[in-house]
C-alpha cells in the first residue's frame, strides 16, 4: 500500500503537510475512486488519483461472448447511459456486417437515447448541487429522472441494463400506449427541469461556489482529449452529432451549447442547457417518427468479415468510440473502448492541484464521471 | 456497402476512404518521409503503419503540422495478436474535422515503444492502462505505476495467453 514517504513531494512542500486519503467509499467520489491528496492547511499541494477498484476486465471479456451477447456488457460500462452505449456498440457491429438499420429502429433509438441523456443530466445536476451542499435540487432531479426510468421500464422492462437495442435494430417495437406516455411525459418533465434550473443555476451560493473554481483552458482539456459537455464549456463546440452525423441527427434542428469559461459553473450550465435541446430532438423525433418494422437481422448469428472498425457516438459524458476487431469468427477478437469520463479524469491531478480540499470536490463533481466506464 | 473482395474476408486497404482521406494519406506520404509508412484504412478511417523508431517524431509533426493539425489524440488500443502485439493510436483534428490512425507492431521480444505522453497529455493514462493489460513499456513515460490493476497483480490480462475462465484470484 502507498505510505506517506512514496507520495512525491511537491516544493512547495513543508513539513506541516497532511496526506489525506478520499475515498474509495466516500461519498463525494461518485463511486469507488480514491485519491490521495497532500494538504497544507486547506490547500491541497500534491493529489494522486487511483482508479481500477471496479475493474472487472469487460474488455476481455467480450472476447468470450458471441457478439449479440457483448450489448449486456457493454450496459454496465456506464450505468447512467445504458442507452446510448448498447447504441454505439450496436453500431460498430452494423457497419462491420454492412446491415442497414429500418429507419423505425433509427428514431426509436433517437428518441430513447436522448431521454437518456436528461436522465443522466439530471442525476448530474442533483449529485453536483448535493456536493456543494444543497440538499434539495437532488430531490427535483430525481423526480424527473424517475419518470423517464418509468417509461424506460415500460420500454424494455428494465429501469437500467436494458439490453434493448439489439444489432441489426431492436429487440421488439414500443409498447402500444407509448406514443400516450411520451406525450405525458414531455411537458412535465419541462417543467420539472424548469423547476430544477430555476432553484439551482443562479443561486447565489451555488454561484459563488462554482464560478471561476477549476477553470482549464481550452488548449490544456483538448490536450487531455476533452470531450462532451465539458470540453464545451471551454468554448469547443464540438459534438459528434454534429460534426459527423450518426442515425438521424442530420434531420433535426438542434443547437450544441457552449460556454467560454471553462470553470465547473460553465461545466453545469452547458448541461442544464443540452437537457432543453434534448428534450426538442425528442419532439421532433416523435413527429418524423415513420411506422415499420424495427429488426433486419432477426435472431441470426453474427459473423463479421475479417476487419476492425472505429466507431463514435456522443454520449452524456462526451465522446465513446468503440475499436472493435473481428478475425471472421462469431466473437470480437478484441474491443476496445474509449471512455469519454477516463479522458476527463486524468486532468483531474492537475487541476485540484492548489485548490481548496472543498473545491477539489466540487471540480471532481462537475466532471461527471462514472467509475464503472473508467474502470471497464 | 460492398461485400469483402478477398477469399480470406479481408477488405482491400484503401478503398473506403474518401478523397478527403486519401489527400491526408498523401500528404502525409509526401511531407513525413513515405518509405517508412504502410497506407492502409480502419474501414473509412485513413491508417499509417510506423516503426516504433519513428513513432515520436512522426506524432510530434502529425501535431504541429497545420495540414495535419492533430491536436487530439481520442484513443490508444493495444492489440494481442499472438505474434506480436500492436497499439493503435487515434488522432483527431478539431479544426480539419478529420481522423487517422496510426498502428505499431511490437514483436514479443523487444515490447518497447517510445511514449507519446510528452506529445498529448491523453496519452499518459491510457499507456499506463496499456502497460498494466499488455506489458509494453513506453520508455520516457515519467510514471509506469499501476493504473487499473493493483500491486503486485502478476500476469498481463490483456493478452490471449492469460487465462479467462480457471483464474482465481483469492
Amino acid at each position: 500500500m502507498v505510505s506517506y514517504d512514496d507520495v512525491p513531494r511537491s516544493d512547495s512542500s513543508s513539513d506541516f503537510d497532511m496526506l489525506l486519503n478520499m475515498g474509495p467509499q466516500h461519498p463525494s467520489t461518485h463511486g469507488v475512486f480514491r485519491m490521495l491528496l497532500k494538504i497544507d492547511g486547506e490547500v491541497v499541494t500534491h493529489a494522486e488519483p487511483h482508479i481500477g477498484y471496479l475493474h472487472r476486465g469487460s474488455e476481455r471479456l467480450t472476447e468470450v461472448e458471441q457478439y449479440h451477447q457483448v450489448v449486456t456488457l457493454m450496459d454496465r460500462l456506464d450505468y447512467l447511459s445504458n442507452f446510448n452505449n448498447e447504441w454505439v456498440y450496436c453500431r460498430a457491429v452494423e457497419k462491420l456486417i454492412g446491415v442497414n438499420i429500418p429507419e423505425r429502429a433509427e428514431y426509436i433509438r433517437v428518441i430513447l437515447g436522448e431521454l437518456n441523456r436528461i436522465a443522466s443530466h439530471l442525476l448530474f445536476i442533483g449529485t453536483f448541487g448535493l456536493d456543494i451542499g444543497a440538499m434539495t435540487p437532488v430531490m427535483f432531479a430525481f423526480r424527473g429522472r424517475e419518470r423517464i426510468q418509468s417509461l424506460f421500464e415500460s420500454v424494455s422492462g428494465a429501469r437500467m441494463m436494458h439490453n434493448y437495442f439489439h444489432i441489426g435494430g431492436l429487440k421488439e417495437d414500443l409498447p402500444e400506449n407509448f406514443s400516450d406516455n411520451i406525450s405525458r411525459l414531455i411537458p412535465i418533465l419541462r417543467e420539472d427541469i424548469e423547476e430544477t434550473d430555476r432553484l439551482l443555476s443562479f443561486n447565489e451560493l451555488f454561484v459563488s461556489r462554482t464560478k471561476g473554481v477549476g477553470v482549464i483552458s481550452k488548449e490544456l482539456a483538448i490536450d487531455y482529449g476533452w470531450t462532451g459537455p465539458c470540453l464545451r464549456a471551454c468554448g469547443v463546440g464540438y459534438d459528434v452529432r454534429r460534426t459527423e452525423p450518426y442515425s438521424v441527427y442530420d434531420r433535426f434542428d438542434f443547437k450544441i451549447p457552449t460556454t467560454l469559461d471553462g470553470d465547473c459553473w460553465d461545466r453545469y450550465f452547458v448541461r442544464v442547457m443540452e437537457i432543453y435541446e434534448s428534450l426538442s430532438i425528442v419532439e421532433q423525433a416523435l413527429e418524423q417518427m415513420p411506422d415499420g418494422s424495427v429488426n433486419v437481422m432477426g435472431r441470426r448469428l453474427v459473423r463479421p468479415a475479417k476487419n476492425d472498425v472505429y466507431m463514435k457516438a456522443e454520449n452524456p459524458r462526451g465522446e465513446i468510440g468503440i475499436y472493435l476487431i473481428s478475425d471472421g469468427s462469431d466473437k470480437p477478437y478484441r474491443l476496445k473502448v474509449r471512455p469519454p469520463s477516463f479522458c476527463n479524469l486524468s486532468a483531474l491531478k492537475e487541476l485540484i492541484t492548489d485548490t481548496y480540499v472543498a473545491d477539489a470536490v466540487v471540480i471532481l463533481g462537475s466532471l461527471d464521471i462514472v467509475l464503472g466506464e473508467v474502470d471497464r | 456497402m460492398e461485400k469483402p473482395k478477398r477469399k480470406d474476408g479481408s477488405i482491400p486497404v484503401g478503398e473506403n476512404l474518401s478523397i478527403k482521406n486519401q489527400e491526408l494519406l498523401n500528404y502525409i506520404s509526401r511531407h513525413f518521409g513515405g518509405k517508412y509508412f504502410r497506407h492502409g484504412s480502419i474501414m473509412d478511417i485513413p491508417q499509417i503503419s510506423v516503426e516504433p523508431q519513428d513513432l515520436w517524431s512522426v506524432c510530434e509533426k502529425l501535431k504541429t503540422s497545420k495540414h495535419t493539425d492533430f491536436k487530439m489524440l481520442l484513443c490508444l488500443a493495444g492489440v494481442d495478436y499472438v505474434e506480436y502485439i500492436q497499439i493503435v493510436y487515434i488522432l483527431y483534428s478539431l479544426n480539419k474535422a478529420h481522423t487517422l490512425a496510426i498502428k505499431v507492431d511490437l514483436p514479443y521480444d523487444k515490447l518497447e515503444i517510445p511514449t507519446v505522453s510528452d506529445i498529448w497529455r491523453a496519452a499518459n493514462w491510457y499507456e499506463r492502462e496499456a502497460h498494466d493489460l499488455f506489458g509494453v513499456d513506453f520508455s520516457g513515460h515519467p510514471d509506469m505505476s499501476p493504473l487499473i490493476l493493483y500491486e503486485g497483480f502478476e500476469g498481463y490480462p490483456g493478452r490471449k495467453e492469460f487465462p479467462l475462465h480457471d483464474y482465481d484470484e483469492y
